[in-house]
């Protein structure tokens, strides 16, 4: 395995750790609030389809993000109204979103386009194209030079590869991602919204005695989460993939959950966390099974290991995780 | 009175809460431009109108009487068990197993073993995500969807890698020897000059469903063991200081709970498919969840809950088939069914309540 190969890989994990990313931010906040999310998937899911068929329909991938957003963000309050305001269970909550989604997505989809709840495949405007950073290998700049891309990328020296290879070339959605983490980090642990955010994860009782509304807290994390999942669904149909298919999702709103346990609920960990699952995932994609030393892993155990890690770390063999103290539990306002 | 009335509770919350399900599920067949009243007389039609709709209908009643009965013994331990699908699949390498190296000289000797096999094989995948949460708390719920996928992982592998026979493409086993075919309805109601459910996969154990459900009637509401559940899963605190063990307690009712989705396995895998074939849970594992909160966590409602789920399942592959409706619709009820009987259950709840509270305080007055 050469330098560009992991360079191949490494980049191809990161765009694979994106949808993973955004997804595992919107968990974190919403679980800092209190408010368990097992229905990431189903957000990330219709999101991908409004999305891709919003940008098939009108020809914008703006159009597109926009009505991505809006799915998930609708997602996402009704969760708020069965967990918030009705005290519902919201484990039960987060599994019937999932499956309103991954329903309603076909049904709309087949009445729509008439392709079997496949949106058509989207093409230029309707896709994000790739971000070219300054002085790195493009396609036009190859041509011009007189060569394919990936030629002039194999030719190049290491750092120009580096560059070239994988911190150029992505969407636009892949670096607002990473630009989440700090961001996600700073409002959490520097901001008087994220104190409270987070106490009301812990003890919300604390909270509404100091006069600050429990209620709005958790509404609000509900809206971030959903505006971070429509981010992750869109880019899965629009910037990833070239338009929405059955079931895109492919469980990476549960991958993005294993991560937040690993990522003990912080940002920083979960951006470590879901570029290792990516990692891992391009990995399998790859590779049909892995040689190491004579022994050989086969591609559904690399597919199984962040369920695996996940149960491992749950488990407590490996450091101690440490979820917000009042997760799951409705609010109800002393009288 | 501050409470309403028992048959309210029973009756009147979960019916309000399915006429609201099937209402919204009428407004998305109108959003999609087809007629609901048309598709509800194709759907009964599908599903009640022949023998042969009949045979689908009470096979799939079968699975998810097994997965419902599994889902509502977790329950009542305060348990969420999300993990029904990877125990059937489970359960399904159990009943595939004995089917296929055991050489058997009757199929009844078959399903007896291939019971053991499919409840041995659930409940060992259910054994691990119940100790974790037993001895190191870590959370069930997340333990056991974990399990759902490093489940199908592992049954991809074992059929793709071992368990196919060699020169076959498909991942799948052999098909299961003659001896193991269990009897269908066809082969057991049909007459020399009548035919009945004719190509129906509905087989025998549609009746080991419903002995599954008497038994659990006992085991739950009759047995030394069934109060200790419910009263672990009521008060966890409160059961500790009446002598019962939390651990052992979370490990017992997990275990039935997976052997039972486990036993699933004898209708779809040895019953119908004869071989063990990938996705042959077909999600009746999460349909288990909305039918145990659906029937109440009652065996007699689990089973009526699992009708109408096995109605809804053969009635909407007919809409896919007569109309411009995807089969898909069906994923939507469900969704509707756990949403309002399960989360947001105090929607309908609290107004009633106030109802009926209001109408006893006139009748003091």
């Amino acid at each position: 395995m050469d330098f560009l190969t992991i360079l191949q890989i490494t980049d191809s994990g990161m765009r694979l750790a994106t949808p993973l990313l955004f997804a595992c931010l919107a968990g974190l906040f919403s679980e800092r609030a209190g408010i368990f999310d097992i229905g990431l998937e189903g957000k990330i899911l219709v999101s991908a389809f409004f999305s891709a068929g919003v940008a098939a329909a009108f020809g914008s991938v703006w159009l597109g993000l926009l009505a991505g957003l809006a799915s998930s963000l609708s997602f996402s309050l009704m969760h708020g109204v069965a967990s918030i305001t009705f005290r519902g269970n919201q484990l039960i909550s987060g599994v019937a979103l999932n499956y309103f989604a991954s329903g309603i997505t076909i049904l709309i989809g087949s009445a729509w386009f008439a392709l079997g709840g496949r949106t058509p495949s989207l093409q230029d405007e309707a896709r994000f194209g790739a971000v070219e950073l300054p002085f790195s290998w493009t396609k036009e700049s190859a041509e011009a030079a007189g060569m394919k891309l990936n030629e002039a990328i194999a030719q190049a020296g290491p750092v120009q590869q580096f560059y070239s290879e994988l911190l150029s070339g992505h969407t636009i959605l892949v670096y607002v991602a990473i630009a989440m983490v700090p961001t996600a980090w700073w409002v959490l642990n520097r901001t008087r919204f994220g104190l409270r955010l987070r106490a009301v994860g812990e003890n919300p009782g604390a909270v509404d005695t100091s006069g600050v509304s429990v209620i709005k807290l958790r509404y609000a994390a509900m809206v971030i989460a959903g505006l971070l999942c429509g981010m992750a669904g869109a880019y899965m149909a629009t910037g990833l993939g070239a338009g929405f298919v059955k079931e895109m999702s492919g469980g990476r709103g549960y991958i993005a959950l294993a991560a937040l346990i690993f990522a003990n609920w912080r940002p920083w960990h979960a951006l470590g966390a879901t570029f290792l699952f990516g990692l891992l995932q391009a990995i399998a994609n790859r590779y049909q099974s892995l040689d190491l030393g004579g022994v050989t892993i086969p591609v559904q155990l690399m597919e199984a290991l962040p369920y695996i890690l996940t149960v491992v770390i749950l488990a407590g063999f490996i450091g101690k995780p440490t979820p917000p103290k009042a997760g799951g539990q409705p609010y109800v306002k002393e009288r | 009175m501050d409470k309403m009335p028992r048959w309210a509770d029973v009756a009147l919350i979960p019916i309000l809460n399915l006429v609201i399900a099937f209402a919204l599920s009428a407004l998305v067949i109108l959003a999609i431009g087809e007629d609901p009243v048309e598709a509800v007389s194709l759907m009964v039609k599908g599903a009640l109108g022949s023998t042969y709709g009949w045979g689908y209908t009470l096979y799939y009643t079968t699975n998810f009487i097994f997965t419902g009965l599994a889902v509502s013994i977790a329950f009542q331990a305060a348990m969420f068990n999300i993990g029904g699908e990877g125990q059937v699949v489970l359960g399904g390498l159990g009943v595939a197993l004995v089917s296929l190296y055991i050489p058997f000289p009757h199929w009844t000797l078959a399903l007896i073993v291939a019971m053991a096999g499919g409840a041995i094989f659930g409940a060992a995948w259910a054994a691990i995500p119940a100790w974790l949460q037993a001895k190191r708390g870590s959370h069930i719920v997340i333990t056991t969807i974990m399990f759902n996928f490093i489940a199908f992982s592992l049954l991809n592998y074992l059929l793709v890698n071992v368990l196919r026979p060699p020169g076959e493409m498909n991942p799948a086993t052999a098909s299961f020897p003659e001896t193991t075919h269990l009897p269908t309805f066809q082969d057991m109601f049909s007459t020399a000059d009548n035919v009945v459910f004719r190509g129906a996969p509905v087989n025998v154990s549609f009746f080991i469903a419903l002995i599954a459900c008497v038994a659990v009637y006992f085991l739950m509401w009759r047995s030394r063991l069934g109060f200790e559940i419910r009263a672990f899963g009521k008060s966890p605190q409160a059961s500790v200081y009446a002598g019962i063990s939390p651990v052992k307690i979370t490990m017992i009712a997990m275990l039935i709970s997976g052997a039972i989705s486990g036993m699933m396995s004898i209708n779809n895998t040895m019953g119908q498919a004869e071989q063990l074939i990938l996705n042959s849970a077909e999600g009746a594992g999460f349909v288990g969840i909305a039918v145990a909160l659906m029937g109440r966590n009652h065996p007699f409602g689990v089973l009526l809950a699992a009708f109408l789920f096995g109605f809804l399942a053969q009635g909407g592959g007919e809409l896919a088939l007569w109309m411009n409706i995807p089969r898909e619709l069906v994923t939507v009820i469900q969704a509707f069914v756990i949403m309002l009987t399960g989360a947001m259950d105090n929607m309908v709840r609290w107004p009633v309540e106030r109802a009926f509270i209001r109408a006893a305080k006139r009748g003091e007055r």
